[in-house]
């Protein structure tokens, strides 16, 4: 959490800390190194934030498929092969107009994992934690993110093992597109509640 | 328990700070802690709370200085040494590692995918009947267990409605402690001007928290 040490920089008692620990709960049979490096490749290039893209290009494209995302999102993102471990009871926050949805976990770091991967650093710090709860309009602001009076904003605390997804609002000359340029235009962060999905005309995500 | 994990409206913590382009991990040992305390789940020698408390009882100057993982690492040492699994001995080499069996054996390579599609389950059959209805207005109760805990102390004592039951869930203050009282578990709609004052909350904004049965009191107020 500290911002005076880098995270890959840690004290070389950690590093050396770990490794004992690895070697100790593998001669145990508490686990295996094979299983570690299969669950390390899985949440490093198999599950990510695409996952949702996917998702929510599909539900602005389809809306059988968002009617169901909206009513049951665990069974709704199992149709693209997403379930499991953090994403058990996985709810969809539609975003509009209106109402502004941002999801944080002010006791320790719930994300859903299926469909967003593991989060950010910044989703786990302390300053996010503390700050999203109470002033969330500024803390949006300092994401780019500016929500005129009108619009209601929603900060859902991932307290118990209900998972939160934010569905953005489809962007304005995004009508040609097809779901997969749709996809490109959903960031990580805007699953999260911080910013909107990515406008065509600037292309690619932040 | 009332510890410096619970954040939320705290002041001082600084900037949020974004990295662009971030990688998944920042480092190998990064990598292979977030691998250990995934993998011995399977062996079901401890639970997701139990894991959970055993992380916010790190000393709270150690917590806010720890970068994520070095905050796992110290809560799954914490967690198994408690459960006499392992030792501080036995990590530091003073003493050849003592054998020891599990309920189940350990997670298997090719069963990783399997097992991470499938996770855990906190739903209940039986447990506790509701006590409250969507649309009730409830306040959530001024208690300070020194247990684990879920209700962050920023909602006690305040006035909030039941948007959504979710049915009976596991009560993570149970569950850390070795039993698991299953209850309904509620979105409750908070106002921002309930919890944090007409000065600094903001007018029409609310905050959703997930709140168990237990959680809860009822107010009395209309629906």
């Amino acid at each position: 959490m500290a911002h005076d040490h880098k995270h890959g920089d840690p004290l070389p008692e950690t590093v050396l800390r770990v490794k004992s620990l690895e070697s100790l709960l593998i001669e145990k049979g508490l686990v295996e190194a094979d299983a570690l490096d299969a669950l390390i490749d899985r949440y490093e290039n198999k599950v990510g934030p695409k996952n949702g893209a996917k998702v929510v290009a599909r539900a602005w494209v389809d809306q059988d498929f968002r009617d169901r995302l909206f009513s049951d999102a665990t069974m709704a993102v199992a149709e693209f092969g997403f379930s499991g471990a953090q994403g058990e009871e996985l709810i969809a926050l539609e975003n509009t107009d209106q109402v502004h949805n941002v999801v944080v976990c002010t006791l320790c770091s719930c994300y859903p994992w299926p469909v967003l991967g593991l989060p950010p650093v910044w989703y786990k710090s302390a300053p996010y934690r503390a700050r999203v709860v109470r002033e969330p309009r500024k803390v949006l602001e300092e994401f780019g993110t500016s929500l005129p009076e009108s619009t209601e904003v929603r900060v859902w605390d991932s307290t118990a093992e209900t998972r939160y997804l934010v569905v953005p609002k489809r962007p304005e000359g995004s009508e040609d597109l097809d779901e997969e340029a749709l996809a490109l235009l959903v960031s990580r962060d805007s699953m999260i509640g911080v910013k909107r999905a990515e406008s065509p005309a600037k292309g690619g995500k932040a | 328990m009332d510890s410096i994990h619970d954040m939320g409206g705290m002041h001082g913590m600084g900037p949020i700070v974004a990295e662009e382009a971030e990688p998944v991990f920042h480092a190998e040992w990064e990598k292979r802690m977030f691998a250990l305390n995934n993998a011995i789940t399977a062996v079901g020698v401890r639970n997701l709370d139990e894991s959970r408390h055993a992380r916010e009882r790190m000393n709270p100057a150690k917590y806010l200085s720890s970068s994520y993982y070095e905050i796992w690492l110290d809560g799954l040492i914490r967690i198994l040494s408690e459960k006499d699994l392992i030792s501080e001995e036995e990590l530091s080499g003073a003493v050849a590692s003592r054998p020891i069996s599990t309920p189940r054996p350990a997670m298997k390579a090719e069963d990783v995918d399997v097992l991470m599609d499938k996770g855990g389950n906190y739903l209940a059959e039986d447990g506790k009947p509701a006590r409250f209805n969507i649309g009730d207005t409830v306040k959530a109760r001024n208690i300070h267990p020194a247990g684990h805990t879920r209700l962050p102390r920023y909602v006690r004592g305040h006035k909030g409605v039941i948007i959504q039951d979710y049915g009976l869930h596991v009560f993570p203050d149970a569950n850390a402690h070795g039993r698991s009282d299953p209850q309904h578990l509620y979105s409750v709609k908070f106002a921002s001007t309930e919890l944090w004052g007409s000065e600094d909350g903001t007018d029409g904004d609310y905050i959703h928290v997930d709140l168990w049965d237990d959680y809860l009191e009822a107010t009395g107020d209309a629906a």
